[in-house]
């Protein structure tokens, strides 16, 4: 195996990862560009969504039932972040920094109950025959590089969602007055929008979408209590990488992300990968305070 | 804040947790001390949060580097000259790593235990604060630091003993800690120094400094229109936060005898936060009353019940901060705020009477007018 397949073999499990997190910061790109609101327990629809699939493999066999799993998955953490945001967040607009605070709070406790339901230890998902297979390169100089189909198949699935989310805000109703909440609250209040239903409605599609990510997630490593928690920490970056002006910045931002732990673990260790990319971050921040894509605007922003 | 008529009360709690030490057992004298160590670090953080707006979910990571520096020296001091820390020989070291050298001079740890944290914090805050960036997204960046730095301290287990930390101390300055009397002074001088913190806060809190740390918190483009840079401001305010940040961590190495990086993560870093919040955030004694109180529960339920202790703290982040944003010390503003309504985010269509009054555009009627 050549350098350059070893190269090509970690870049694409680079993009993978960036697949996920794309799927994990997109609800929270959404909402806190929307509502100014940073849900801490956004992680945990990631496990929810993973515990989701495991149990709903317990019940639906065949070669569809990993699809059944993405949409009870999808369904369940979106009626969970519906959930959270009419018992809490709701109550904390114009308090950034303390609904962080509360969802922590509400992270903590899924966290708990997903230990005493499920075991401290995680619980293995098995992926469907159909995508237990890879493509591998026997000759030329990609030999020896092999593409799982799951991990191209997660691919797929965060490029198609966001494919959809794009074009459900650009394009249907709702969009429209989504992007109209987005850009003016007040102006969209007296026009009659029920913004408050518009910020519920994109909570939940956020933690939808959340959990379609803890599903994908799952074929790759066990699901465990704490596994949104590693994990969001990520997701937050790269909103800051992102910035909160366009799906097009975040998408950029995962695969930054992704590609670049990736390619710093070729040398280096997991944890000094870590470090490096929050350097990064940093440094980045020097250069585009505001996100890698943003959206004049002459208002002063507080956020 | 000090006011004169709070003076005597001041006083009268300084004299009782200075006669602690004939008054409660042992055990729980060192749970004190510890107790006492962490809310040097919550007297920090009320400035950073309560004060400069500005909350830290990273505040772990300043702790912990205060209390490595000193551990470092404790380290060191424990070992005949020449050798090594046993982990650095299990791990294959030879030699002594450059960076631990300068700790065998006590005064050089003492001086890096206020430094680095410091120091780190100043270079972070600025990075940040200088391009305008903050509020959420600064709070997130904390948390990173936290994750990167306790998996990084973890994974380096030749030089910083990995998972376990560092421990088997014997004596400091020519103390040693095992020693009764030097954990009773060692208390003392906790207390003395948690008592020079808080002074030296409420001064500086009502200092022009204190004034524009609170109106940046309230309203930062408007202190820019004034002609204030408020970064300098918020960084001066995080650093310090650092500082005692680092102070507390090392009073509590002293206090345990260890300090690992379970101790510094981002759960614990989120911990102290909800000390400072049970409190109230911007009251520097509300802030020791929460660690306090905070603690001593967590001690209490976390041997009663341990699977309870994390579904306790997600319940008091959830209350305090709808119920209770200005804390226990905030208690009373609290309860004199009325409760907002719930609006229910569905509209239901209304039934309209059918006599509905049409809407005229005439002048109001006199008393209409307010």
């Amino acid at each position: 195996m050549g350098d350059s397949a070893v190269l090509l073999g970690q870049l694409f499990n680079g993009v993978s990862v960036a697949s996920i997190l794309l799927l994990a910061a997109m609800g929270l790109v959404l909402s806190f560009g929307l509502m100014h609101v940073i849900n801490m327990a956004h992680g945990e629809m990631l496990m929810v969504g993973g515990y989701l699939s495991f149990l709903t493999l317990k019940f639906v066999h065949g070669p569809a039932a990993f699809l059944a799993c993405l949409l009870v998955a999808f369904a369940g953490a979106a009626l969970l972040g519906a959930l959270l945001e009419l018992s809490v967040v709701r109550w904390l607009y114009g308090r950034p920094l303390d609904t962080l605070l509360a969802t922590w709070g509400v992270s903590l406790i899924l966290q708990q109950a997903a230990r005493s339901i499920f075991g401290p230890i995680g619980v293995e998902l098995t992926a469907p025959a159909w995508l237990n297979r890879s493509f591998s390169f026997t000759q030329g100089w990609l030999a020896g590089v092999q593409l799982p189909y799951i991990r191209v198949f997660i691919i797929v699935l965060s490029a198609a969602v966001l494919g959809s989310v794009a074009l459900f805000i650009g394009r249907s109703q709702w969009g429209m007055l989504l992007r109209a909440v987005h850009q003016d609250r007040e102006m969209a209040e007296s026009l009659g929008v029920n913004t408050r239903l518009v910020d519920l409605l994109v909570f939940a599609l956020g933690s939808g979408v959340a959990g379609l990510a803890g599903s994908a997630l799952a074929l790759i490593s066990p699901v465990t209590p704490t596994v949104g928690q590693s994990f969001i920490v990520y997701a937050f970056l790269v909103t800051i990488v992102g910035g909160l002006g366009s799906l097009l910045g975040t998408a950029l931002a995962a695969l930054l992300v992704g590609i670049f732990s990736a390619a710093v673990q070729i040398n280096f260790s997991l944890s000094t990968a870590d470090v490096l990319l929050l350097l990064m971050v940093v440094a980045l921040i020097q250069f585009r305070p505001r996100g890698l894509i943003t959206r004049n605007s002459r208002s002063l922003s507080e956020a | 804040m000090l006011k004169h008529a709070q003076f005597p009360l001041y006083a009268l709690a300084l004299a009782l947790f200075a006669f602690a030490p004939e008054l409660v057992s042992p055990y729980h004298l060192s749970l004190l001390g510890r107790f006492l160590a962490f809310a040097i670090l919550a007297l920090g953080l009320t400035l950073v949060w309560g004060y400069g707006g500005i909350l830290s979910l990273g505040q772990g990571v300043f702790f912990g580097l205060g209390g490595y520096c000193l551990a470092m020296h404790l380290k060191l001091a424990a070992l005949p000259p020449g050798e090594i820390p046993d982990f650095m020989q299990w791990s294959g070291l030879t030699q002594l790593p450059w960076f631990w050298a300068p700790f065998r001079n006590p005064y050089f740890a003492l001086a890096a235990l206020f430094l680095v944290p410091a120091l780190l914090a100043a270079g972070l805050a600025w990075l940040v604060f200088h391009r305008r960036v903050g509020g959420v997204y600064f709070a997130l960046i904390t948390q990173a630091l936290a994750l990167a730095l306790s998996t990084f301290v973890i994974s380096q287990q030749p030089y910083t003993g990995g998972f376990n930390g560092l421990t088997d101390f014997s004596s400091f300055l020519g103390f040693t800690l095992t020693d009764p009397s030097t954990q009773r002074l060692l208390y003392w001088l906790t207390l003395a120094v948690l008592a020079l913190a808080f002074a030296f806060c409420s001064w500086l809190v009502r200092s022009n400094f204190g004034k524009l740390l609170t109106a940046i918190r309230d309203g930062e483009n408007r202190v820019r229109f004034l002609g204030y840079n408020p970064t300098p401001y918020k960084v001066a305010v995080f650093a310090l936060g650092a500082l005692l940040a680092g102070l507390a961590g090392a009073l509590f190495t002293l206090h345990v005898g260890v300090i690992s990086p379970a101790l510094i993560g981002v759960v614990p870093s989120i911990e102290m936060i909800i000390w400072v919040a049970v409190g109230g955030r911007a009251s520097l004694a509300g802030a020791v009353l929460g660690t306090l109180i905070v603690n001593f529960g967590k001690d209490w339920i976390s041997s009663a019940m341990p699977d309870l202790w994390l579904i306790v703290m997600g319940l008091l982040f959830i209350l305090v901060v709808t119920a209770l944003p200005g804390g226990l010390t905030g208690l009373g503003a609290s309860l004199r705020r009325p409760v907002p309504a719930f609006r229910f985010p569905f509209r239901f269509p209304e039934r309209k009477p059918s006599s509905a009054p049409t809407v005229s555009i005439v002048a109001p009627e006199a008393e209409d007018l307010p």
